[in-house]
């Protein structure tokens, strides 16, 4: 008799327990606020009992990654104080010992390591499913070899620099072009001073003497 | 009322009219002139001269800031005042004496070489500093080509904990302009070394300089078929774009709601008659040289006219979508502050989602401060207001590189909308630049620096790295302060002197009636009776004003600068401080020397013009000397 009594009363103590166990601003705690319309907008779920029993679930398996040895269960995740923002608290026992409670830096923990598989789970992100007090790491940064503006600088720079070079070796050409037009020129009126041009005509051969008229000065 | 100040000697030094015809006749394709090759290149090379930066950056400000729409009056009135007679002025005066700015006022009158000497002067300090904005342009542009702008977003810090401090709490786009682009220094004292990166990019826009202006106008009337198209094209495109983002008609509602009251202001003339006068490049002596290529019966008076109404346009059309992308970028600042504030209520109160949106935001918030005012206080609720983010009426150097990149990181496809901008700010800043060097490049050949020998592309070549080494200021940890100093003193009080000498030489000492019958000798009709008035009275009269009060302004105010201080109590905002000691003589460098080259030019020319008129009459004392020129003239005909 008295241990059935017993029983009963552990029945109904059992949920009252874990009711002072979770509670607002619990020590071991976490505080958990949901965004849906803000994630989803009009695609947005409606959060009720079966959400937060697939929370529980999802917090389990969490544990369970995190810890591997010891297997957690629904039961072991216990939520309270909801509220229509979608916010509540959660703590988690022990699978041994149901009264007590797994210490904060180890729920931390199991939720860094699985943060992606919760987040999608519930199609949301780190900023529409928080867990307040547990930042988001952040991304890595991508660091290229060479900065890509040194890549863009090289390319202008480059071709800049041959339509100079082009640009300078066709006005040398162009120059050098005129002075050989100019030099051939001058050799052609040389030629035409040595060759005897007399009132423009030119006169071919050579100068004879016999044919001087020297008889100005022999007239007697 | 004719005043003509005594000019002896004028008609030997200027060609006539027949020569000029003559002139025109033989020329066709021989000679040392250059020439344009088409009205079009002429055209669209003065165009993008005048049309610059300060298209984009300062008219915008201005506009807004003075009164929206109703800026408009002051600015369209003063444009045909000032602007219109000053330009018709130095293109009739070009295109009558076919030479560069120094040969012009030479010829007018010899005293009067100091204004072409100024002009030089005023033109190579701003070349300075204006490659070295292209500079900044030219990084931003280079890191463009990549997925995520990099001033989208703050670095991590040291070791991958948080966010470099700085930049939290400043803004990713403050951060990457003021360190990561300039690197900037406290103060302009220390100087912070030669930042390499800034040195890659100045050496790239001064060789990008040196190929468009290698054989002068016979490069640069090529390069204008797209340095002034393209951004016309940018900003139709930016237009389009900016009037389907939200917000952005709210921007220019703003932006053109006029205030009347501010006509009252005397600032509002002020501003729009600077404004007018430096958007048009006058007195830099670039445009005196493009229109001296010009074959002698072009008609400059209609030239003139176009490329005013082209400018005025071009103003306004920039400011519009300016200010939908501004409207854009403070609908969304406001949005987001607001969006804040609502997730601050609702996650204090527990209340569920969509139960406090924008527009029930104010009935919320004072039910709930009237329940629980403590609770209220102790958030820290942030003001919105769309006009206070309106107004953050940003100029310059902030536009561009802060307001407008911040504003590109917010619409889809970045990338390409940065890399667009950027390409339009490089344009419209390399053809002001073509006619900044000319205005340097063309006084330096008349006043024979180099000698005559040497080909066109190694005097281009010299004086651009010349100046690549002298803008290694720029480029330093304090160069954005050295850059601003030299913006508003290098650029400014030196320009209205020279644009008031340039009128009174040509309208008193020229001669208006000789100014009138060239112009009816090239285009065919005499000025009319605005050209008159304006010439002679209005325009010198506006340019008096302005610059008295210019120079009153600059001299009573406190000198301070604005700086970049992540130690300073205030920071993010810029903390402002005296100048030291010593940048007074700069300042005094900078103003003064080119005013100063005025009147100490016509002084030097007077004492030596006097010296050499001594030394002529003791030559012509003795007869030995006039024997030896009776031999020279023998000596002379048995040559022929």
């Amino acid at each position: 008799m008295l241990v059935w009594i017993l029983f009963l009363l552990c029945q109904v103590g059992a949920p009252a327990l874990a009711q002072d166990l979770c509670q607002r601003d619990a020590p071991n705690g976490y505080k958990v606020r949901i965004s849906l319309k803000t994630a989803l907008g009009e695609d947005a779920y409606e959060w009720n009992q079966s959400e937060m029993f697939f929370f529980q679930a999802t917090m389990a398996f969490a544990m369970r990654r995190h810890f591997q040895m010891e297997t957690y269960n629904v039961d072991n995740i216990i939520l309270c104080v909801q509220t229509s923002r979608v916010s509540f608290w959660f703590v988690v026992t022990s699978p041994d010992n149901t009264t007590m409670l797994i210490p904060k830096a180890d729920v931390e923990k199991a939720v860094r390591m699985s943060r992606h598989r919760i987040n999608n789970a519930f199609l949301l992100s780190d900023r529409t499913l928080e867990f307040l007090g547990i930042y988001p790491t952040l991304a890595a940064p991508v660091n290229p070899d060479t900065p890509p503006w040194l890549i863009v600088f090289g390319v202008v720079i480059g071709a800049v620099c041959a339509g100079i070079i082009a640009l300078l070796v066709s006005s040398l050409l162009q120059k050098r072009r005129k002075e050989k037009g100019m030099t051939e020129d001058g050799q052609d009126e040389e030629d035409m001073q040595v060759k005897g041009v007399e009132n423009g005509i030119n006169l071919d051969g050579t100068y004879n003497r016999g044919f001087t008229d020297d008889d100005r000065f022999t007239k007697l | 009322m004719r005043l003509q100040l005594p000019n002896p000697g004028l008609e030997d030094r200027i060609l006539s009219h027949e020569e000029l015809d003559k002139l025109e006749t033989e020329e066709a394709g021989s000679g040392d002139r250059p020439k344009w090759d088409n009205k079009t290149q002429y055209m669209l090379t003065c165009v993008g001269f005048c049309v610059g930066l300060g298209n984009v950056w300062r008219f915008p400000y201005l506009c807004q800031s003075h009164g929206g729409g109703a800026f408009m009056i002051p600015f369209l009135i003063l444009l045909v005042l000032e602007g219109v007679p000053l330009l018709h002025l130095e293109f009739a005066i070009g295109q009558r004496l076919r030479k560069g700015s120094l040969g012009v006022w030479s010829t007018i009158h010899p005293y009067l070489a100091g204004v072409g000497i100024a002009s030089m002067f005023v033109s190579l300090m701003i070349s300075l500093y204006y490659n070295t904005i292209m500079a900044w342009v030219m990084w931003y542009l280079f890191n463009s080509f990549q997925e995520t702008l990099p001033w989208s977003q703050c670095p991590l810090n040291y070791n991958l904990t948080g966010l470099v401090s700085e930049c939290e709490q400043s803004s990713p786009v403050d951060y990457f302009w003021y360190r990561e682009t300039l690197n900037s220094t406290p103060d302009i004292g220390e100087n912070g070394g030669l930042q390499w990166w800034m040195v890659l990019c100045l050496v790239s826009a001064w060789a990008v300089l040196y190929i468009c202006i290698i054989r002068g106008i016979e490069t640069t009337g090529k390069a204008v078929y797209v340095t002034s198209t393209l951004p016309y094209v940018v900003l139709s495109i930016f237009l389009i774009r900016g009037l389907t983002l939200k917000g952005s008609l709210s921007g220019v509602v703003f932006l053109f709601t006029p205030n009347l009251t501010e006509l009252t202001n005397p600032t509002t003339w002020l501003d729009a008659g600077a404004q007018v006068f430096y958007s048009f490049s006058i007195a830099f002596g670039g445009l005196i040289s493009f229109s001296s290529y010009n074959s002698v019966h072009n008609n400059c008076e209609q030239d003139a006219v176009i490329i005013s109404a082209v400018n005025g346009f071009t103003s306004v059309y920039a400011a519009t979508v300016i200010y939908t992308i501004i409207g854009f970028r403070a609908t969304e600042r406001f949005d987001n502050c607001l969006g804040g504030n609502i997730l601050v209520l609702l996650n204090t109160f527990d209340l569920p989602e969509g139960n406090v949106t924008e527009s029930n935001y104010d009935q919320v918030l004072q039910s709930l401060n009237g329940t629980h005012p403590e609770v209220i206080q102790g958030l820290n609720l942030k003001t919105c207001d769309l006009n206070t983010f309106l107004s953050e009426g940003v100029e310059g150097t902030g536009l561009a590189f802060i307001v407008f990149t911040e504003a590109i990181t917010k619409m889809p496809a970045s990338p390409v909308w940065s890399v667009l901008f950027f390409i339009m700010l490089f344009c419209l800043g390399l053809s002001s630049m073509f006619g900044n060097i000319e205005g340097v490049l063309v006084p330096l050949q008349d006043l024979g620096v180099f000698p005559k020998s040497w080909p066109k592309e190694s005097t281009t070549g010299i004086t651009c790295v010349l100046c690549c080494i002298v803008g290694l200021i720029f480029v330093q940890g304090s160069g954005n302060y050295w850059l601003s100093l030299f913006d508003s003193y290098g650029g400014s009080i030196p320009l209205l002197i020279i644009a008031f000498c340039e009128m009174v030489g040509v309208v008193y000492l020229y001669g208006i009636d000789r100014f009138n019958d060239d112009i009816e000798f090239m285009i065919g009709h005499k000025p009319n009776l605005f050209w008159q008035i304006t010439w002679r009275f209005v325009s010198p009269a506006i340019m008096l004003v302005i610059f008295v009060f210019y120079f009153i302004t600059k001299v009573t105010e406190t000198l301070l600068y604005k700086t970049w201080n992540p130690e300073s109590e205030n920071f993010p905002t810029l903390e402002e401080k005296p100048y030291p000691a010593w940048i007074y003589v700069i300042i005094f460098i900078l103003a003064g020397i080119p005013s100063l080259a005025v009147p100490g030019t016509a002084l030097f020319r007077c004492l030596w013009r006097k010296r050499d008129r001594k030394s002529e009459q003791q030559e012509l004392k003795t007869v030995s000397d006039q024997m030896d020129m009776n031999d020279k003239a023998q000596d002379g005909k048995s040559r022929t």
